[in-house]
């Protein structure tokens, strides 16, 4: 029995977080934000180099053919460093997606193309786990209309849509009929946006009539991002005992008053049980299929609970500086703040968690 | 991640299957301490080795080599079939894994059999009036006497002092030296002229706890564990085993599940409270929350298991497991609600009024076996390195 990271997780995650350290700290992120930089492809350049993309890529396509707990492993240290990247898109939900529900030839097309990084991907979800106002997208005889709203990792090669039947559909960015208009939002380390789609021909992969596909992918996406934002959550609460342990007032330093400690302490008790949470949710996620949606709705909620109290907290024992543009804290804060909103809410997911069990 | 015990386990699982299934209705069904019907399942159990597993024979234990997997499946499956395990208790819970580790030979042989029968229950006299979280502060005194050493002062929270034969206390016996080094540990007989106890009824109105007074207690000589002034390092052997064992999540989950079979079938205003969807929201974060502590949980198992890292996941479990569980129990009280105000017989009355008892006991776990502060004391200075109080004492006399 082990329940943990394997040896190979764990170089997995030393040498993305070394790479992210030395080649995206957050003077690289601030400069993508405050540029309004669509890509950062020196970044994205790097992690293909470390074999991210291909993660979830079966060998016969160049891949790796690792697992979930190997790519939220990898989304947690992206998390840890709000690091600006298409990763969850490219590398987890458009191969999970064409695994599941692509042809051979489909398989063969996109899947190297993401194992090497030459293709990347954005996904329009947002209206299989809520649709706002008049968002929806139909397909009639191969081709797209409607609109997609809050679609994420906006600035891509290529989409992965859902449409109104539940769906799943590959569309090329410069597809005739598309047209895409950023959304800013408050994380500016993640683009997203609206497409439109008019008589917009897509690559439409299998359809069970059940939407099976689309829920594994919607699932491994909520697992994904909670594993972004337990990187987050961790990196706050580190960077709070050091700047605790560096602050003085009173003729100490402000790690030594009990009402700071506590807050640290309180922090850390509840990021490392979400930590076991996330890991059991992306073990089942290949292991347990029965069990995993109910996991991701579980760890999905829950680590957005855990997100918004560290984001708090940790601000608050930032004391002044946590509240600048100066120190940057803020941009952990809203990454945080992002995954909450992803891919359902937490009252939402909780609901859906109610009904993998039958109460509602 | 290999969450498998493997298959050797699982058929020593079937055995304690097995085993419980053919012997349950020899179990005890609420039998007092020392009845004929706990002693004679407890023996069967040291006999089949699913309690006192590891203890030596020579001891009364069933001599088995240690298990840490083998362990958990015993309890996993006690616990699953509702059946009583062997006995717990301080005196088998904490002063028998103390005496193994630094008792003599004869105190070992001495008190570790008829503890590990219940033919000898134990109460443990550390906590004072004003030794509470500042433990080693206490003040009750030893003098030694001739062969004998007097003990007099009090003790407070004493679990079970009424029903125990004998005291496993910590007292000051070297007043002048700093106070982690002055304490000893002595063990007592609960007869001996010079103890009285009072019953200290607590909010559950449960008569568990006692106040014990000592009056010129006189205690031989040789009935102390460890050397003079040692009595703070004999007393921190154990006190880690108990912070261990409160706020188990498989029993949170097992009070969850009967919350959510309650919302089901109880009704307000024509509606199941299930379908109340504020209800069901707090259910669910609740659901979330004991997943999580049960997977660190078992993190913290497999840590034990493959001797690896996992201390910060080890020291939040009782901090977590107890605010966890009395959460639960006041969320299942607003769901019944004025049903969930029954305590005592009337047809109203759910689960025996045990969501008002394990809310308010669990609100006393959460104090009791170092408070939550003193958790956040320990996770922020052990866990994260942070520095420690500041010695107020210590200053003054500077």
């Amino acid at each position: 029995m082990e329940f943990g990271l394997s040896e190979q997780q764990t170089a997995l995650q030393d040498s993305v977080n070394r790479f992210l350290d030395e080649k995206a700290p957050l003077e690289r992120v601030r400069q993508y934000s405050e540029e309004r930089q669509e890509r950062a492809d020196d970044i994205w350049d790097g992690l293909v180099e470390l074999g991210l993309p291909a993660l979830l890529v079966p060998e016969s396509q160049g891949g790796i053919e690792l697992g979930a707990l190997d790519a939220a492993v990898a989304c947690e240290c992206l998390g840890r460093h709000v690091t600006p990247s298409p990763f969850l898109s490219t590398a987890v939900l458009a191969p999970t997606a064409i695994k599941l529900a692509g042809s051979e030839e489909q398989q063969n097309r996109y899947l190297p193309e993401i194992a090497n990084g030459s293709a990347t991907f954005g996904a329009a979800l947002s209206e299989a786990t809520g649709a706002r106002r008049d968002a929806g997208v139909s397909a009639t005889r191969g081709k797209l209309n409607g609109k997609a709203l809050f679609v994420i990792d906006l600035y891509s090669d290529n989409y992965l849509v859902a449409d109104t039947d539940n769906q799943l559909h590959i569309v090329p960015s410069d597809a005739s009929g598309l047209t895409i208009n950023t959304l800013p939002q408050i994380d500016r380390t993640r683009p997203i946006g609206e497409i439109t789609f008019n008589s917009t021909p897509s690559d439409a992969l299998a359809d069970d009539g059940q939407g099976s596909a689309l829920r594994a992918v919607i699932d491994i996406g909520r697992v994904m991002i909670a594993a972004d934002t337990l990187g987050a959550s961790q990196e706050m609460l580190d960077q709070s005992v050091q700047y605790a342990m560096g602050r003085e007032q009173f003729n100490r330093v402000i790690a030594s008053f009990q009402a700071v400690k506590h807050m640290c302490a309180e922090m850390a008790a509840e990021i490392e049980p979400s930590r076991a949470l996330l890991w059991y949710a992306a073990h089942t996620i290949d292991e347990d299929p029965e069990e995993s949606h109910l996991n991701a709705c579980h760890t999905k909620a829950h680590l957005s609970e855990v997100g918004s109290f560290i984001g708090k907290t940790a601000t608050i024992v930032h004391g002044g500086m946590g509240f600048t543009d100066l120190l940057g804290l803020h941009y952990w804060f809203k990454r945080i703040g992002y995954n909450r909103q992803i891919l359902g809410g937490p009252e939402s997911v909780r609901e859906e968690a109610a009904s993998a069990q039958g109460l509602c | 991640m290999d969450l498998s015990y493997g298959p050797e386990y699982e058929a020593f699982r079937q055995g304690v299957r097995e085993f419980i299934e053919t012997n349950r209705d020899r179990a005890p069904r609420g039998e007092a301490m020392k009845s004929d019907r706990v002693q004679s399942w407890q023996k069967l159990l040291i006999d089949n080795g699913y309690t006192a597993r590891t203890i030596p024979r020579e001891y009364g234990g069933h001599g088995g080599e240690p298990d840490i997997i083998k362990a958990r499946i015993i309890g996993e499956e006690f616990a699953r079939s509702q059946t009583p395990g062997g006995l717990g208790g301080q005196g088998i819970s904490m002063l028998v894994p103390t005496l193994l580790e630094l008792g003599t030979e004869e105190q070992k042989k001495r008190f570790v059999p008829p503890t590990l029968a219940g033919e000898m229950i134990w109460c443990q006299g550390y906590s004072e009036p004003n030794a509470g979280s500042d433990l080693a502060s206490l003040r009750t005194s030893a003098v030694l006497d001739g062969d004998e050493w007097v003990v007099n002062g009090s003790k407070i929270w004493t679990s079970t002092a009424h029903l125990a034969d004998w005291i496993f206390c910590l007292v000051r016996t070297e007043p002048d030296a700093p106070k982690h080094q002055g304490i000893s540990f002595l063990l007592f007989k609960m007869d001996t002229p010079g103890i009285e106890i009072q019953p200290l009824v607590d909010m559950t109105m449960a008569r568990n706890f006692n106040e014990v007074f000592f009056t010129d207690v006189r205690v031989p000589k040789e009935q102390i564990v460890g050397k003079r002034g040692e009595g703070w390092f004999v007393a921190n052997a154990i006190l880690g085993h108990e912070r261990d064992s409160l706020g188990d999540p498989n029993s949170t989950l097992t009070r969850l599940n009967r919350l959510i079979e309650i919302a089901r079938q109880e009704t307000v205003g024509g509606q199941r409270l299930i379908d109340n969807p504020v209800f069901r929201d707090r259910m669910m974060k609740i659901q979330a929350r004991v997943m999580s502590l049960r997977f660190n949980d078992q993190r913290v198992l497999s840590s034990r298991i493959n001797n690896t890292d996992a201390r910060l996941a080890r020291m939040i479990s009782k901090l977590q497991g107890t605010e966890l569980r009395h959460d639960l129990e006041g969320l299942a009280i607003d769901i019944m609600g004025e049903i969930g105000l029954m305590y005592g017989r009337s047809d109203y009355l759910t689960d025996n009024g045990s969501w008002q008892q394990q809310y308010m006991y669990f609100l006393g776990l959460i104090i009791g076996g170092g408070t939550s502060q003193i958790q956040k004391n320990i996770i922020s200075e052990r866990g994260l390195g942070m520095p420690k109080e500041p010695k107020f004492d210590q200053q003054a006399k500077a």
